[in-house]
């Protein structure tokens, strides 16, 4: 066991877990924070996706001994951006989610694409969310929703 | 059936928190809160299908409550909440809507009846002289009253026998674009799952399954899993047939670790160990035989006079396929010696309560059977031997006094069996000299989940020894063809399977539709055209759906070059549907650029819903056709554990764009889930060959 201070969604946060507990298991067990899921363990589903500094990065193979002092935002935090509120604000109106299980690593990814690219292509589109699975197979309106939201980022 | 209550406002409440759910009496479906809120019960667990929503939709709209101020809860298991028409709480076959919508109508009805009553005696006034809308009452003279202010008195009023019910022009709701209910708190992280749920005290159970399907543990070493700071337990339980060892630490990470350092000595001794591979060359010699009898019509052997020329004999194969839910298997009980509680994205509470409490030596009715959200479930969930509360229920026994988390990792869910059974088919048609089929000798080979297990509806499905759920989609095959011969035979094979998403469909309305579209190419016939002279006269939503299909996909003349269409339709439970697809080969694969799609499910509550699950529905269809999309045995082990080798469709595989077209009709509702799924396999294998002039009849497509 080991004593972790981590900055998660602006605010400091401080646990104590097995130095290969990943940042997945930490947000979830640790600090209650669900809204990060878990669907593979092997970064292949992006259910788990969470920004590090700002990059889309897949939380279940980050172990909490490697994070550093990145910062880290959530589903739980990405509302209080203003990309984060407007990709949201396009998921709702689009009614995109079924199950919706893997919709927080989604709107995460699409967030990462958007802030660095505000108009992306459907090549831009397929490139950055290649590794979101959707079961419910929602992939028609997630790429309609980033399109929308895409259009009130001009 | 109705009871409307009040609650007094707690401090809870008044600082913006919701309160608990209370269900008093526990035959309510609906509360009437004092703010105005409505609650409704829901009685069947959302998976995705959009029932939370659409349910509501059509109490609230009969009731005429305020949209805006509806709050949809899952019921927990109840006899109240049992599916009237089936008599078992349930989600499965796609039935929520046809078998609920009679019911939630009258529910609303009823409760607007009340507290029409209940305002006119207050104004003396006759109900008549009173309208209802947005949860108010409107009496003569400018009189209103809302339903919070009414509900304590009108809950207190007898339920009325008969109510008038809307005319369908009424409608408010029904029938028109809602968002779901259940939208934004997916969007921000608020919603919670099954493998979300956080009790007090709260322990967590991961399981070392055995490697071969009813192996069982002979004897293991957990010092080291002991020795991991945080386990609490380690212990041998039985499964339905096997035997597993489970691991009970305070978190997950602290069990996995503990998990990977058990070392469990397997006995599979004198076990099948199934094999892909030898199953279907087993199953493709047993569908040379005749099986038991599904379907015969007109003269059996009148194939057999056909000349050779004018005779197709073909072979399909079909894999494993895992549901793969996005969210694990995951669930919750806990056992206080004589009460116990659960928690479980159920899609048959009934059964799943009876088994969590025949497991705990308890009545099913001191079981508190709570009904949690699914991350998706395709069947996995629907289970029929109640596998997954019994494991919950063995660990919680042993835990005793505290409530245990069982989490299966991906590798667990993918690896656990309860798979879409493997199929062989084979066919022999032989054509008339119209270019249409004569004779149809049809011998469908796959295991039946259904067969052989004693539950109730084994009687219902399973005739001359055929599960009906093996053979539909060429037992109720649309298409005039008057001498059939349909058989089945179902071995017994050591692996797990279950119910599907779209079920017998899966496979045999790919077989169905590849034959039909290569006899069309046959016939040098449009293959729309082909199958509405085909269609026999029953069929008229398949008539429908292909009609307005004709007209939807009119881009299907003039393709650009290197681009090719292919068809096929399907109905499962009286929804029928058809599609035209687009497609290329980039890289050696199929790219789908377009899918028009045509939906008869009689009145469309929900045409938001209508549209998601038909345009999600195709993307799951695709799993079939992806290189990786098989769960394979080798020597009885599962060869694929996670998403990297059992690949689904990610964003760059499906479609673009889905067009969904929907069959203007009065006709009452039909479900929704399972329809779409069997269309697109076919439609893109019929659109490759005119590619690669290849027919494809082995799913997956591993290569064009």
């Amino acid at each position: 066991m080991a004593t972790y201070q981590l900055n998660v969604n602006g605010q400091r946060k401080q646990v104590d877990v097995d130095p290969s507990t990943p940042l997945l298991w930490v947000l979830r067990e640790e600090l209650k924070m669900t809204g990060t899921k878990y669907g593979c363990g092997i970064s292949v589903c992006g259910a788990c996706t969470v920004h590090l500094d700002g990059v889309a990065t897949r939380s279940c193979v980050v172990p909490i001994s490697l994070l550093g002092n990145r910062r880290i935002v959530t589903i739980e935090g990405i509302g209080s951006d203003p990309v984060g509120r407007i990709v949201q604000e396009a998921w709702v109106e689009k009614d995109v989610v079924q199950c919706g299980y893997c919709q927080s690593g989604q709107i995460m990814s699409a967030c990462a694409l958007l802030k660095a690219n505000p108009k992306p292509t459907d090549d831009n589109i397929e490139e950055s969310m290649g590794g979101n699975l959707c079961r419910c197979a929602a992939y028609v309106r997630i790429r309609q929703a980033i399109k929308d939201a895409s259009k009130h980022l001009a | 059936m109705v009871s409307l209550y009040l609650d007094l406002p707690t401090s809870a409440q008044e600082a913006g928190q919701a309160p608990p759910a209370k269900i008093f009496p526990p035959d309510a479906f609906i509360h009437i809160r004092p703010d105005g809120k409505i609650v409704i019960q829901v009685n069947r667990v959302e998976v995705g299908q959009g029932t939370h929503t659409a349910l509501p939709m059509i109490l609230a709209d009969e009731m005429d409550a305020d949209w805006s101020q509806v709050i949809a809860e899952l019921a927990p298991a109840a006899d109240v909440y049992k599916d009237p028409l089936i008599g078992v709480q349930w989600v499965g076959g796609s039935t929520a809507i046809a078998n609920s919508f009679p019911q939630y109508r009258q529910l609303g009805a009823r409760a607007r009846s009340m507290l029409v009553q209940t305002a006119a005696d207050g104004w003396r006034v006759k109900p008549e002289q009173c309208r209802t809308a947005s949860s108010i009452v409107y009496g003569p003279g400018n009189r209103s009253a809302r339903y919070s202010d009414l509900a304590n008195e009108a809950a207190r009023r007898p339920i009325p026998d008969k109510v008038a019910l809307k005319n369908p022009s009424e409608f408010k709701l029904i029938g028109k674009p809602v968002r779901r209910l259940d939208g934004r708190a997916k969007c921000d992280g608020s919603h919670k799952f099954a493998i979300d749920l956080d009790l007090p005290g709260m322990l967590i159970a991961l399981v070392a399954r055995p490697p071969v399907f009813s192996g069982k543990v002979r004897r293991f070493d957990d010092k080291e899993a002991r020795a991991v700071p945080g386990v609490r337990d380690v212990f041998e339980y039985p499964l339905v047939k096997g035997s597993a060892v489970a691991v009970v630490a305070d978190k997950f990470w602290i069990a996995k670790q503990a998990r990977d350092r058990l070392k469990v000595d397997w006995d599979s001794d004198g076990i099948e160990h199934a094999d892909s591979s030898r199953l279907f060359a087993q199953y493709k010699e047993l569908a040379k035989t005749p099986g038991g009898v599904a379907v015969k019509r007109g003269d059996e052997t009148a194939i057999d006079r056909i000349p050779e020329s004018q005779r197709i004999v073909v072979e399909f194969e079909f894999p494993y396929l895992a549901h793969a839910p996005m969210e694990p298997l995951s669930l919750a009980v806990r056992f206080d010696g004589d009460s116990a509680e659960a928690w479980v994205p159920a899609q048959l509470p009934t059964w799943e309560q009876a088994a969590t409490a025949e497991v705990l030596g308890l009545a099913p009715e001191q079981v508190k059977f709570n009904v949690l959200f699914a991350g998706g479930s395709f069947g996995r969930r629907g289970l029929v031997d109640s596998h997954l509360v019994r494991e919950a229920a063995a660990i919680a026994k042993r835990v005793r006094g505290r409530p245990v988390k069982l989490i299966f990792t991906r590798e667990d869910d993918m690896r656990s069996g309860y798979y879409r059974p493997m199929f062989a088919h084979r066919v022999e048609v032989g054509i008339g000299s119209d270019g249409a089929p004569l004779a149809w000798r049809h011998v469908v080979v796959g295991q039946s989940f259904v067969k052989g297990t004693g539950v109730a509806m084994e009687a219902v499905l399973v005739k001359n020894g055929v599960d009906k759920l093996a053979v539909e989609g060429s037992s109720d095959s649309p298409y005039d063809i008057p001498n059939v011969d349909l058989t089945a035979h179902h071995p017994t094979v050591n692996v797990p399977v279950l119910s599907h998403r779209s079920v017998g469909y899966g496979h045999n309305s790919f077989v169905r539709e590849t034959l039909i579209e290569e006899l069309a190419d046959r016939a040098k016939t449009d293959p729309i055209t082909y199958r509405l002279r085909l269609l026999n006269k029953d069929a008229y939503k398949f008539r429908a759906v292909l009609t307005l299909l004709n007209e939807k996909a009119s881009w299907r003349t003039g393709l650009p070059a290197g681009h090719a269409v292919g068809y096929a339709c399907n109905q499962y439970n009286n929804t029928a549907c058809a599609c035209a697809v687009e497609l290329s080969i980039v890289n050696g694969r199929p790219k789908i650029h377009r899918v028009t799609v045509t939906v008869h499910c009689g009145l469309a509550v929900n045409p938001l819903t209508v549209e998601s699950q038909f345009q999600g529905g195709i993307g799951f269809g695709l799993t079939q056709v992806m290189p990786r999309g098989a769960v394979t045995l080798k020597e009885g082990r599962v060869e694929q554990g996670n998403f990297d080798r059992y690949a689904p469709p990610y964003i760059a595989d499906a479609p673009t764009d889905i067009d969904v077209h929907i069959v203007q009709s009065t006709e009452p509702p039909t479900g929704v889930g399972e329809a779409p799924v069997p269309i697109i396999a076919p439609a893109v294998v019929n659109a490759l060959y005119h590619l690669t002039g290849k027919r494809y009849r082995s799913l997956p497509l591993v290569a064009l």
